[in-house]
């Protein structure tokens, strides 16, 4: 280490200043920035998310509302120009005309344009369950629908039901890395820590419930809730399920960083100072784990989202009216549905692009912590 | 003289691993009063860092074991506590000083949060206290713009700089004893005496009682009043720091004193210790020196030499010194200790 170096700074102060007092985790942001994959990865993240959280006002209809006799109408046509040739300042929607109720086959009345209007007065909702509104950002007067995705086999609103369903799809995944990690990083760190027959215990329970089937015992414990449960208890339920089956693992590695970080001087030097044990962890043992541990949460949750949609698509996870990525793509389970209505499987796109997104973060941010990077 | 501060009685902490037992400490003993530097000198190996973590009863356990001794602290055996009584005298009336200044912080939190932590749990300050507290160590310690640089992450400091931070640390609670364990070793030559300086003033300033744990015999002049030589695990020879350079007495001191190079003389060979430590774990019967030892008698090889009492203050533990010794050992060792002595003025 230049030793010369690093003191220069506090003789010529104030050109350093600005350099000074940054975090490990503020380094660490500035070279997550240079990675581009890791940024499209966050920006469409908190695209994701920023939808889900205005998700009734984004729907153009409600999660419950269907049009039976539009069941499986393909997605309306846009459009600026009618049939008659003219151009509309506004781009318009066609009404569905039923040709054949029992196919379904569905063809646009092309006799009437129907304008789409914005921040249009619809069902009513509560933004995060707080503030009251009508307002939805898109609409088209009756007798038109803008079904911009499609329907489902009840003339329920794809787009709508996509957005509604994003909460547990997005959600689950932090959900379960919030009971998980707490859990694992102390089991793990104390595992590491005291070594010993605490060590023993701790990682032979851990061994013990690796030893499960993880997706059979994910499956049982799913089919024993209750189908009475409302939908938010379930989806805290099934996190519960997952984080169950999921805390071993981080333990386990944790335990064998923690067994590396123990005798580093700095941890020595803490006990030195007379700190408690469990003090010892939590402030200096466990913050060292958190490159390791950031890096595994990012990764972990596409993993969930996974699960869940897997849970769902069997039928054991979040239960209809309520929905999810997962519920909406089990719909497209039969080669007939796949042929004559492929936009079901738009669900499935989203899933892609959540788990693709979630990996190409945690990959930037494992390069942006990785100390042997630590060059500025 | 008055009551010791700390008092070790024959500690005896022993590894117990797959090849058997490590004698890492086996025997140590020697007082340490108020206010005073001891220095504790030996080669890598020799025990030294493992004595001062028994001290602290730090020793990781399995597979160390503090098997025997008495570490009496003021008047209390340390050894006796619970671990929530040692727990408040850690860091608290006893501190400890690292090696490696860059692996001894906390990458993480900054210094003033590493400094107040230790302060806010002894000293029962609360934080803002503690906060204020840790700018006014770091400028007793020398640490320019303090107040700016308590925010600071360890990253941001040099070596020297950080082992400043290391002693404004252990300093925070004004402890009775400082235990030093080569702090200075892995800093160059310019910083080195820079830190011993300030350990020197700090000492004047706090009245602590320092344990400098080295194997710079150029340390030990400098800093320390007593010194206490150490070879695999046992006190070999304990005198004050003049007698150590000038009227050295255990053909190991010797050996220690022949090893160091002198400034202006290249033609002169240096005397390098032939062979290697001995392995603890099968220590041969009798001296642990024996075997690397010019002045070794049958004797030696046999039967472990009793502490001998050369006059007050200054205590060997060789056969040189006892009537197991002929007349010519006697003079032959006389000699190499003049010798010895010779080379190490200087020093």
């Amino acid at each position: 280490m230049s030793q010369d170096a690093a003191a220069a700074p506090r003789v010529s102060a104030s050109p350093e200043r600005a350099g000074r007092s940054r975090t490990p985790l503020q380094l660490a942001w500035r070279r997550l920035r240079r990675y581009r994959l890791a940024v499209v990865g966050g920006v469409t993240l908190v695209c994701l998310y920023a939808a889900m959280v205005l998700a009734p006002f984004l729907a153009p209809y409600a999660l419950d509302y269907s049009d039976r006799s539009l069941f499986y109408a393909p997605p309306v046509g846009v459009h600026l120009i009618d049939a008659r040739g003219r151009l509309h300042l506004r781009p318009f929607v066609y009404a569905y005309r039923v040709v054949d109720a029992s196919l379904p086959a569905y063809a646009p009345d092309t006799s009437r344009t129907y304008d789409i209007r914005f921040f249009v007065h619809g069902a009513p909702y509560r933004l995060l369950w707080l503030v009251p509104s009508d307002i939805h950002l898109l609409g088209v007067d009756s007798p038109a629908r803008l079904f911009l995705l499609g329907t489902d086999q009840f003339g329920r609103d794809l787009l709508s039901r996509l957005l509604y369903g994003s909460a547990v799809s997005l959600l689950i995944g932090i959900l379960v890395v919030l009971i998980t990690f707490p859990i694992g990083m102390i089991l793990g760190g104390i595992a590491g820590y005291y070594g010993g027959i605490i060590d023993n215990v701790i990682m032979r329970s851990v061994e013990v419930l690796a030893a499960f089937p993880s997706f059979y015992l994910l499956l049982t414990l799913a089919s024993v809730l209750p189908p009475t449960l409302s939908s938010g208890a379930r989806l805290f339920m099934i996190s519960a399920v997952f984080s169950f089956v999921g805390w071993g693992g981080l333990a386990r590695v944790l335990r064998g960083i923690v067994l590396g970080i123990r005798d580093v001087e700095f941890v020595l030097a803490a006990r030195a100072a007379g700190l408690p044990d469990l003090r010892v962890i939590v402030r200096h043992v466990l913050p060292t784990t958190a490159s390791y541990v950031i890096v595994a949460a990012t990764l972990t949750i596409p993993g969930v989202i996974l699960g869940e949609s897997g849970l769902s698509f069997l039928g054991l996870g979040v239960q209809e009216p309520s929905t999810s990525w997962g519920l909406l793509l089990a719909q497209a389970q039969s080669i007939e549905a796949l042929t004559q209505f492929p936009w079901l499987l738009i669900p499935g796109l989203l899933i892609v692009i959540a788990v693709l997104a979630f990996n190409f973060l945690g990959d930037g941010v494992r390069d942006a912590l990785d100390p042997r990077q630590r060059v500025a | 003289m008055a009551e010791p501060l700390l008092s070790v009685r024959s500690l005896k902490t022993y590894f117990y691993t797959d090849e058997g037992v490590v004698r890492a400490v086996d025997g140590m003993a020697y007082d340490l009063h108020k206010g005073e530097t001891l220095g504790i000198v030996g080669e890598s190996g020799s025990g030294k860092s493992v004595h001062a973590l028994s001290i602290m009863r730090l020793i990781p356990s399995p597979p160390g074991k503090i098997v025997d001794g008495e570490i009496l602290f003021e008047g209390r055996n340390l050894l006796k506590l619970s671990d929530e009584e040692m727990r408040r005298i850690r860091g608290n009336r006893i501190a400890m000083v690292f090696q490696e200044p860059m692996t001894s912080l906390n990458p993480v939190l900054t210094i003033g949060e590493q400094i107040a932590e230790a302060v806010i749990l002894h000293q029962r300050l609360d934080k803002r206290a503690a906060w204020e507290r840790a700018i006014e160590m770091l400028e007793r310690v020398k640490i320019p713009s303090a107040r700016q640089r308590v925010r600071d992450y360890p990253h941001q400091f040099s070596g020297g700089m950080r082992q400043r931070v290391m002693i404004a640390m252990a300093l925070s609670c004004n402890p009775s004893v400082l235990l030093a364990d080569e702090p200075t070793t892995a800093l160059d030559v310019t910083i080195q005496a820079q830190i011993l300086e300030l350990m020197r003033e700090l000492q004047r300033e706090f009245g602590t009682a320092i344990i400098m744990i080295t194997h710079n015999l150029g340390v030990v002049a400098e800093m320390c009043d007593n010194v206490v030589v150490m070879y695999a695990g046992r006190p070999v020879e304990e005198t004050d720091v003049k007698r150590t350079f000038h009227d050295p007495r255990h053909p190991y001191t010797w050996g220690l004193l022949h090893s160091v190079p002198k400034l202006y003389e290249r033609s002169e060979r240096l005397i390098p210790i032939e062979g290697q430590p001995p392995s603890l774990v099968d220590l041969p019967p009798g001296c642990s020196f024996a075997p690397r030892c010019p002045f070794a008698m049958e004797v030696c090889t046999q039967v472990d030499p009793p502490t001998v009492s050369i006059e007050a203050g200054h205590a060997a533990r060789c056969y040189l010194y006892t009537d197991k010794a002929t007349e010519k050992d006697k003079q032959a060792a006389t000699a190499a200790g003049l010798a010895a002595s010779a080379r190490s003025r200087g020093v």
